[in-house]
């Protein structure tokens, strides 16, 4: 957020040319500044697709190993929590695709409304999210702080088809929880972050920055916003679908 | 007639993208698209379709994925040094998962 910095250099120091307050004066012109600005954000989206590509393989493994274990588990997961925080989330990368696109027009109200539908969306996933966390604890699923294997080594009414599980395989239920716990944690972390840099954004907003015609902030934070969708749209099948029927 | 300068020039490098703002109908659409990926998604775990129900799930969280990628990410827009820059983070990716899945399945036969 330094731009304002750059911009009031000497107007002697640009020459010939007349540019942009906004161009910074390493970059020739804007597109080359704007294209500097999204390949760097790319740059350190990359670095997040290893960051839980990481946590991906370790899933895919495990699941491999201790196969009965992580049916079981994925079993006790909230259907229709899982199904609404994706559209709440699929919601709020529309919105903010379209904060994006207001502040390319330069429309001050439509990116306020948009960023503040973006934030609430996040807002709402964080807490149905809160919610299973907390329904996990009530049935002493969380590994290593409040755990149990009853709910495996016997019959559940809800999946009367379920064989129960011998007690060294329902042990290893808790790797299908660490791991449940780890992704979907790490993911709520990054939608935490997202809302607080949300909120400093609508804060700029108000205040009429963006719809001056620079708008790299925007730009990468949509970016960052959908980056996180796009890992929940991997979270969601891979922790509640595919095991339904094993 | 006066000589371009070496800012019109660059101005000029075919390199430089032009600069693609994507309409709010676009957006609507691929919209539409996530919300129907995902109730057929959800639908299809319903039902019994054996090892197929792994496949068709990360198949159809694929196509949303590049959906978002492609539409609202801007990829679809951007210049090839953005287009090269998302395969490179996607193959590094399957780079990961196929190098260690390789060393699994290649020691301690029968033991996983």
């Amino acid at each position: 957020m330094d731009s304002q910095v750059i911009a009031t250099q000497p107007t002697s120091a640009h020459g010939e040319h007349g540019h942009s307050p906004h161009l910074r004066h390493h970059f020739a012109t804007v597109a080359q500044q704007r294209e500097a600005a999204s390949f760097g954000m790319w740059l350190f989206l990359l670095t997040e697709i290893m960051f839980f590509g990481g946590m991906f393989t370790a899933y895919l493994i495990y699941r491999n190993w201790y196969y009965p274990a992580f049916v079981a588990g994925s079993h006790w997961m909230i259907m229709w929590a899982g199904t609404l925080n994706t559209t709440v989330l699929i919601c709020s990368s529309f919105t903010m695709a379209m904060g994006v696109y207001s502040a390319e027009m330069r429309n001050r109200k439509a990116l306020l409304r948009y960023l503040f539908i973006t934030l609430c969306f996040g807002i709402v996933f964080l807490g149905i999210k809160a919610y299973e966390w907390h329904d996990e604890w009530e049935h002493h699923h969380v590994p290593g702080l409040n755990f149990s294997i009853n709910d495996f080594t016997h019959v559940d009414q809800r999946y009367p088809q379920d064989k129960p599980l011998a007690p060294d395989m329902a042990e290893k239920t808790q790797a299908y929880f660490s791991l449940y716990f780890m992704l979907t944690g790490v993911h709520a972390l990054h939608m935490l972050v997202g809302v607080s840099i949300l909120v400093v954004l609508l804060f700029h907003a108000w205040r009429g920055a963006y719809t001056t015609g620079h708008m790299t902030t925007i730009e990468n934070f949509g970016l960052y916003w959908h980056f996180v969708d796009i890992v929940w749209i991997f979270l969601f099948p891979l922790l509640y679908l595919i095991s339904r029927h094993q | 007639m006066t000589e371009p300068t070496r800012h019109d020039q660059l101005d000029l490098e075919p390199t430089l993208y032009e600069h693609h703002v994507v309409s709010p109908k676009v957006y609507l659409g691929v919209f539409g698209a996530l919300l129907c990926f995902t109730a057929l998604t959800v639908a299809a775990s319903y039902l019994e379709l054996g090892v197929f129900n792994a496949v068709v799930a990360i198949a159809i969280a694929v196509t949303k994925a590049v959906l978002v990628i492609l539409f609202f990410m801007h990829i679809r827009y951007s210049s090839r040094l953005l287009k090269l820059t998302v395969a490179s983070g996607i193959f590094t990716f399957l780079v990961l998962i196929t190098l260690t899945l390789s060393d699994y399945i290649s020691r301690a036969w029968g033991l996983w």
